[in-house]
């Protein structure tokens, strides 16, 4: 460990870290007011006449949407208290996200999510010492299929 | 909703028709509840300079919500996104109120984007495509990409 670095050997042992699984039901209303907070008024996501109409069959959530809440179904949080604990820096912001769309997630889905730390990094931003942490996570629904996949960044300062 | 965009439609440099949004502190409590990020960096003065960001700042998923819009309304009902990612590099201040639905006067943010990539791949026709949001200054705050599939038309 480098002086004065923010990665101590505490937060370096959470690499490769587990949290999960976390099971989320992916209810209509939540949709509705997920696409409503969006401003995005694709019928898909509010009217269950229109959607069940679709080849989709029932109401569509909007790309991203897991269930309520979204962070991930929650086991992320997990692993923030994991980073707290190893020392981890206490200003966070969300750094930004990847995601991989495999299969449409509609109402009435039950999504399990498993997530883990893959990388943690340190640079120096504007921010001063920054620590940035990629979690990974991956999610089921009830046939087993993975239907989508994130990387998101925290950003500790 | 928009007429449905196909693969032949699209060259390398074609804009994705943009997206205009206005953050307000309110779609930022709509969103926090939607989203059950409660996170008071997003409607707790106090907490949000302690945070050193200043004041109460856009949620990052919300922009990316936006982007999500910005792609499927894009692609159409025919069209899938496969991919989506985005980075929060600039911090976004949402308007306050004037009345309890308005605005007051101030910035408009838009989602943009334009094709950087098309190729055919397996049995889909793919398009990558650079996406962004930009602030009321043109400031890019919220820089990404996107891959999607498109349909095409039938052969004659």
């Amino acid at each position: 460990m480098t002086e004065g670095s923010l990665i101590t050997d505490e937060l370096r042992k959470l690499i490769g870290m587990s949290s999960g699984p976390i099971v989320s039901k992916v209810e209509e209303g939540a949709i509705q007011r997920y696409a409503q907070a969006i401003g995005d008024p694709n019928p898909l996501y509010s009217d269950p006449d229109f959607a069940i109409k679709t080849k989709h069959g029932r109401l569509l959530a909007p790309p991203g949407f897991t269930g309520w809440p979204i962070k991930a179904g929650r086991p992320t949080e997990r692993l923030f208290e994991s980073l707290a604990k190893a020392g981890a820096p206490t200003r966070g912001l969300d750094g930004g996200v990847e995601f991989e769309f495999i299969e449409p997630i509609g109402a009435s889905d039950v999504l399990t999510a498993k997530t883990k730390i893959v990388n943690i990094i340190e640079r120096e931003t504007r921010l001063g010492k920054t620590m940035f942490t990629t979690v990974e996570a991956t999610f089921v629904n009830q046939k087993g299929n993975v239907v989508l996949k994130s990387r998101s960044i925290l950003i500790q300062f | 909703m928009a007429k449905q965009i196909y693969y032949e439609d699209i060259e390398v440099g074609t804009e994705i028709t943009p997206l205009a949004k206005i953050a307000t502190t309110r779609m930022l409590v709509q969103w926090a509840g939607a989203s059950g990020d409660f996170n008071p960096l997003h409607y707790d003065d106090g907490f949000a300079q302690a945070m050193g960001v200043g004041a109460p700042i856009v949620h990052g998923a919300l922009k990316r919500a936006w982007l999500g819009q910005l792609m499927t309304d894009w692609i159409g009902e025919q069209g899938k996104l496969k991919k989506l990612s985005c980075q929060y590099r600039g911090m976004d201040y949402p308007r306050k109120m004037k009345t309890r639905e308005e605005p007051h006067d101030g910035e408009t943010w838009w989602c943009k984007g334009k094709v950087t990539k098309k190729y055919e791949e397996g049995s889909e026709y793919l398009a990558e495509c650079e996406i962004w949001v930009e602030n009321g200054k043109g400031e890019k705050t919220t820089p990404g990409s996107a891959l999607v599939a498109l349909p095409r038309r039938s052969r004659k």
